[in-house]
């Protein structure tokens, strides 16, 4: 890929990106969210086009318009969001658009595609149903999706994001063998550890520029980090030990359900003290969202009690979690935020009573509210913006105004730095060891162990619903997370349970 | 040496338009519907041109006919504002026709029992009984929608249905005009009579409520606080739960506001319009209202002027089937066809043009 420029309205996602892929390498593309990496494969791949530069495949210049062409010049991508249909089996799904005829015999494919899997080495069972599979196992059939159609070139975006430590040695397994027979693989990521790991060269994109090529070999996980953020260090880190304080969050026996009314808390007990980080550790969709609404009144609890500093809040609404003192920063930060509204209006929804004079809003104190949160808190915005127009990591700053700004004695936090720049990630955790600092309850809902080791006091790891273990942060390691994470604790031996 | 010659060439962008390109998009949008409708024109022998004149002209030249657009605007105002105000809310009312019809039914009943009632306090009963009417009407539909979640859209417009039923029913049982024999409720009383703004015209107070239905639903929306709850649930429900609002409730008051303002137009149709109820009070005007608040954007402006501007279409093609023989339908067509060009034009907002 040579000189790529790709626009969006005013933004230049990709700024003259040059780009080679070597048969048989792994070559990692790292950068921040909004570098450009992700755009400059999707222009690869034929989702988007480039508005100026060119793409040689194999020294012929190369016509990518739509994905259906990239296919055919034997180029495949896994994206983070799989686009496989649960209902399906595997290999209904592998031949999915790409079968020849008007007849498909089922058994003839099921042999076809395991036979395939095979041949790539990946453990797949052709027959089971993708709605039965996990993530990582649903990965692996978007890669055989790949591999079946022939590609040369493989395409990841983001594919550790989901999985768990075990599955990503898998994963990495795998991608080493099939390049050892000839696949040359993009790997897109935004985390050292795995590039340093995985990768035999690295590009590096910030703000849709190139800042250069390197070989993994050659360099050093700082030397990366500079050329990705532009600057040596980054990451922040718990400042001492606390003193225990009393307890302030307490959960009991926590039990709620799902959307589909199933049950997914399950016996959930917590506690919480005054200036103390406990994280909840986990994979995605292990209860941690059921959690996250139990505890802010959006969703009923099944069964036990919820307490904050003595008082019951056990279904509470959430204006009286928010009254008690509760602050709850949004999980889905889009959701968290009416994004037709203005960010004056969003940062008074939660508190209207105190800018209403009998029921007509006081646009005044509305307005100045907003421009002292605006200052305080950073935000790159004007009150009158609406609130769809921010960045992630404003947006978040504003949900975090919102909440921060009241002083609440708990601040539930689940996955408040998720798809955020490092510049914002660090931003919110600097603000969550302030609350510590200042004597809140913090609870965090992570899936990134990096951040739950950096932060916590003491870590819990939920698996189906259930706390699986809790332990002080400075006696936890990443394999036994790991371990846990992936329910393999569950039934024998359980780290100690403190407190 | 041959240089490329750098011409200025235009560039389309997905970026928020310029006002001025804005404003051009309501132009366009007439321009395009009439483009659309010329040929429908010229297909029953008629000149467009002159068609138009008719149309949109010729209802202003005079003072009664231009009174009378007002008189045809001032229900479409109504559901126009019954519509925004349940929409703001993100509640779907569909159902603002059968809202009317209750509203009506409470205007022909009160209308007859209110003898010797001042007319000040009989029309001021009339009004907030209309208003009751068309409450209790949406009452069930957003009951089963904020506690059971069963979609508005379709229970609204069902209970529509129901309500043409419960209007036949009476004007053909109990309420039959005893006099005529016609299936029309008895004359209501003089006193309960909406006043006329303008001597020998149609126009009656039933306007000026239209008017302050809209300064109102401008007011609650935009500056209070329960307007901007409403506003946030209707923009986003799970970001207001989040924060406190209560959504059910919420959304219970906005459509039970949104019921009474339909009522309220039943009531001026009946105590300004016809005098007594009849089944064909309404050619479609809750329906309608849907159009209006849509192309009104929710906004109280923009609601009054799509009524008053469907008031002169519909104005208008009578005048223009009059002069030139061609179907009054040709009202309806264009409402429809202006609708759909101005959701379509809506879109252009979204794109700005600039030299590349």
């Amino acid at each position: 890929m040579r000189g790529i420029t790709k626009r969006f309205g005013p933004v230049v996602a990709n700024d003259r990106v040059d780009f080679s892929l070597r048969p048989g390498e792994i070559h990692a593309l790292l950068g921040e969210n909004g570098a450009g990496k992700t755009t400059l494969m999707r222009i690869l791949y034929g989702l988007y086009r480039a508005d100026e530069g060119q793409i040689i495949v194999e020294g012929q210049p190369a016509r990518i318009a739509s994905p259906k062409d990239a296919i055919g010049l034997g180029i495949g991508m896994v994206t983070q969001h799989f686009a496989l249909v649960p209902p399906l089996t595997v290999a209904e799904n592998v031949v999915l658009g790409y079968t020849d005829g008007f007849r498909v015999d089922p058994a003839r494919v099921r042999a076809q595609v395991q036979e395939a899997a095979a041949r790539f080495g990946l453990e797949i069972a052709a027959g089971a149903l993708v709605s039965h599979l996990s993530v990582g196992e649903r990965q692996r059939v978007e890669i055989l999706k790949a591999l079946y159609r022939n590609a040369r070139v493989l395409i990841l975006d983001e594919p550790t994001a989901v999985l768990i430590p075990q599955e990503v040695d898998t994963l990495f397994a795998t991608l080493r063998r099939l390049c050892a027979d000839g696949l040359s693989v993009v790997f897109i990521s935004h985390k050292l550890k795995e590039v340093m790991a995985i990768s035999d060269r690295v590009t590096a994109l910030r703000d849709g520029k190139l800042v250069g090529t390197v070989d993994t070999a050659q360099t050093a996980p700082a030397q990366l980090a500079r050329m990705m953020v532009g600057r040596e260090t980054f990451g922040v880190a718990r400042q001492g030990e606390r003193t225990p304080g009393e307890p302030v969050l307490q959960i009991e026996r926590l039990g709620a359900d799902d959307d589909r009314g199933l049950s997914m808390l399950k016996n959930v007990t917590l506690s919480i003290e005054a200036g103390e980080i406990l994280s909840v550790a986990g994979v995605g969709g292990n209860g941690q969202r059921e959690l996250a609404e139990t505890l802010c009144g959006v969703r009923r609890p099944r069964a036990g009690r919820i307490l904050v500093n003595g008082q019951d809040l056990t279904a509470a609404r959430p204006h009286e979690f928010t009254a008690a003192g509760v602050g709850r920063i949004p999980e889905d930060r889009h959701a968290g935020a009416v994004g037709e509204l203005t960010v004056a209006e969003n940062l008074a929804l939660e508190h209207l009573g105190e800018f209403t004079r009998g029921g007509v809003l006081n646009r005044e104190a509305i307005l100045s509210n907003a421009a002292a949160l605006i200052a305080q808190f950073q935000i790159k915005a004007r009150p009158t913006d609406r609130a769809r127009t921010l960045s992630g990591g404003n947006l978040q700053k504003l949900l975090l105004a919102r909440v921060l700004s009241r002083q609440p004695c708990v601040v539930i936090a689940p996955q408040p730095t998720r798809g955020l720049d490092i510049g914002a990630t660090e931003y919110v955790r600097n603000e969550l060891l302030a609350q510590r600092e200042r004597g809140a309850a913090v609870l965090l809902i992570s899936e990134d162990l990096d951040e739950i080791l950096a932060l916590s006091d003491r870590i819990a790891v939920i698996y189906e619903g259930e706390i699986v273990g809790v332990a002080p942060a400075r006696e936890a390691d990443v394999e036994t997370l790991g371990l846990m994470m992936a329910g393999a604790t569950r039934e024998g031996a359980r780290v100690r349970e403190a407190v | 040496m041959f240089e490329k010659l750098s011409r200025p060439r235009l560039r389309i962008e997905k970026a928020p338009a310029p006002p001025w390109q804005r404003a051009l998009i309501p132009i366009l949008a007439l321009l395009i519907t009439f483009l659309l409708t010329s040929g429908l024109i010229l297909w029953g022998r008629a000149n467009p041109f002159e068609a138009y004149y008719y149309f949109l002209v010729e209802p202003l030249s005079s003072r009664i006919s231009a009174l009378e657009v007002l008189v045809k605007a001032t229900p479409l105002i109504l559901t126009g504002v019954s519509v925004s105000f349940a929409f703001a809310a993100g509640y779907y009312n569909i159902g603002a026709e059968g809202q009317l019809y209750a509203g009506a039914i409470a205007a022909a009943w009160l209308g007859v029992a209110l003898r010797g009632v001042p007319p000040a306090l009989a029309i001021l009963l009339m009004i907030f009984g209309g208003f009751a009417a068309g409450m209790l009407w949406a009452l069930v539909p957003a009951l089963l929608k904020v506690k059971l979640a069963v979609d508005e859209v379709v229970t609204t417009l069902l209970l529509n249905s129901v309500m043409a039923f419960i209007v036949s029913a009476l004007l053909n049982g109990p309420w039959r005009d005893p006099k005529s024999g016609w299936p029309q409720s008895p004359e209501i009383l003089l006193n309960t009579h909406f006043p006329k703004l303008v001597p020998r015209s149609r126009l009656h107070l039933g306007f000026v409520v239209a008017i302050i239905a809209a300064l109102l639903l401008w007011f609650i929306v935009s500056r209070t606080s329960i307007g901007l709850k409403m506003r946030a649930v209707g923009l986003g429900k799970q970001a207001a739960r989040f924060a406190g609002v209560s959504v059910s409730r919420t959304m219970l008051l906005a459509a039970l506001v949104s019921g009474g303002i339909a009522g309220i137009a039943g009531v001026s149709e009946v105590a300004g319009i016809q005098f007594h109820l009849i089944g064909e009070l309404s050619p479609g005007y809750g329906y309608t209202g849907i159009i209006i608040a849509t192309l009104g954007a929710l906004q109280a402006i923009g609601v009054a002027a799509a009524g008053l501007f469907f008031g002169l279409i519909s104005t208008g093609a009578q005048t223009v089937s009059r002069a030139l023989g061609v179907p009054v339908y040709l009202g309806d067509v264009t409402q429809a066809a202006m609708l759909l060009v101005t959701l379509a034009m809506l879109l252009l907002q979204r794109y700005r043009i600039r030299r590349a």
